[in-house]
């Protein structure tokens, strides 16, 4: 009868004893983080679906409440956030390398452009709290009828824009946070010299959530800001 | 076999390419095109997306194949949730209720 053992092959700690090659393990990684960002893309659709259909019913509201944005602290930020995806790259590249220090550099400029995005979206945020331009019982865009003569608005329809606005940009903003979390628990175990050219999987999958959320910013920025200048 | 590491040279110039195609897409949001300045932007948006996905989420070198048809299916998704339901918001009404 079968009382052979089986056969154990000798492999270093990187190796998960269930996976066949550090390449499978790395593999099933990078899938099981594709996956939770297909969720993440319909999560984000709902709102994006939202926003569209809003703007189709209520354009001239949309197009005031788009035209207070600043244009310039939302381009600014939008470079931030590509600089910030720059260095998430080249760091994990510098895990794949096993360049430990240049990590941990790249490591934290990352953290520092997260932080200067989320610190300008404070800036913005606070903008619109300053113009009562926040939804709720202090809200007024009477400012909007005026800079925008040629919109006519409904007061209420702007509150619906600016609700999609700080809906949208604040569950970015969220994710931008679990970002930084996620990163600096990357920079204490690449300080610590955990990531190997065998074994830097938590790197290149945070990487992947660092540059969906990029992805989201990269959409979020047309659809708020830039879309209804003009016409 | 081992995995695919790309030349630092090749994220620095996609880096330069982001960052230009986000000044051209602010810059061209001051130029009235009519309904264009919608397609444009959003085809803008689109192509950084692209580029990010590709090779700084290094996609295009993914030995996995299941990988690509996850996020196709995903896009498959978001493509219905997003045209039925337009094309059903956007025919209903004559104007807004």
């Amino acid at each position: 009868m079968s009382d052979s053992p089986i056969a154990v092959e000798e492999h270093g700690p990187e190796l998960r004893h269930h996976f066949a090659s550090v390449e499978q393990q790395r593999d099933a990684a990078s899938l099981g983080m594709w996956l939770f960002l297909a969720t993440e893309i319909m999560f984000f659709g709902g709102l994006f679906l939202a926003y569209l259909v809003y703007r189709m019913w209520y354009y001239n509201e949309f197009a005031a409440g788009s035209r207070s944005l600043d244009i310039t602290l939302g381009t600014v930020n939008t470079m931030v956030l590509i600089c910030s995806s720059l260095t998430v790259a080249l760091g994990v590249r510098a895990a794949q390398m096993g360049k430990r220090m240049l990590l941990v550099i790249l490591l934290v400029l990352t953290l520092i452009f997260g932080l200067a995005f989320l610190g300008i979206k404070g800036v913005e945020w606070y903008q619109k709290y300053a113009e009562h331009h926040i939804p709720g019982h202090s809200f007024d865009a009477s400012d909007l009828a005026k800079d925008y003569p040629q919109l006519p608005i409904d007061q209420a329809h702007d509150q619906i824009y600016f609700s999609l606005y700080f809906a949208m940009t604040g569950l970015h903003a969220l994710h931008m946070i679990i970002g930084v979390g996620i990163f600096s628990f990357l920079l204490f175990y690449a300080w610590k010299g955990r990531y190997t050219p065998e074994y830097h999987t938590p790197v290149e999958i945070g990487g992947l959530y660092w540059h969906f959320v990029d992805i989201v910013w990269i959409y979020l920025f047309p659809l708020l800001y830039l879309i209804d200048r003009k016409r | 076999m081992s995995e695919h590491i790309l030349s630092s040279k090749v994220y620095w110039i996609i880096w330069i390419t982001l960052m230009c195609l986000t000044m051209v897409t602010a810059a061209v949001a001051f130029v009235d095109l009519g309904p264009f300045n919608t397609v444009v932007a959003l085809v803008i948006a689109t192509f950084k997306a692209l580029l990010v996905v590709l090779f700084f989420m290094h996609v295009k070198y993914a030995s996995e194949k299941m990988t690509k048809m996850v996020i196709v299916s995903a896009l498959f998704w978001l493509f219905l949730l997003l045209f039925l339901s337009l094309a059903d918001y956007g025919t209903r009404y004559a104007s807004h209720p």
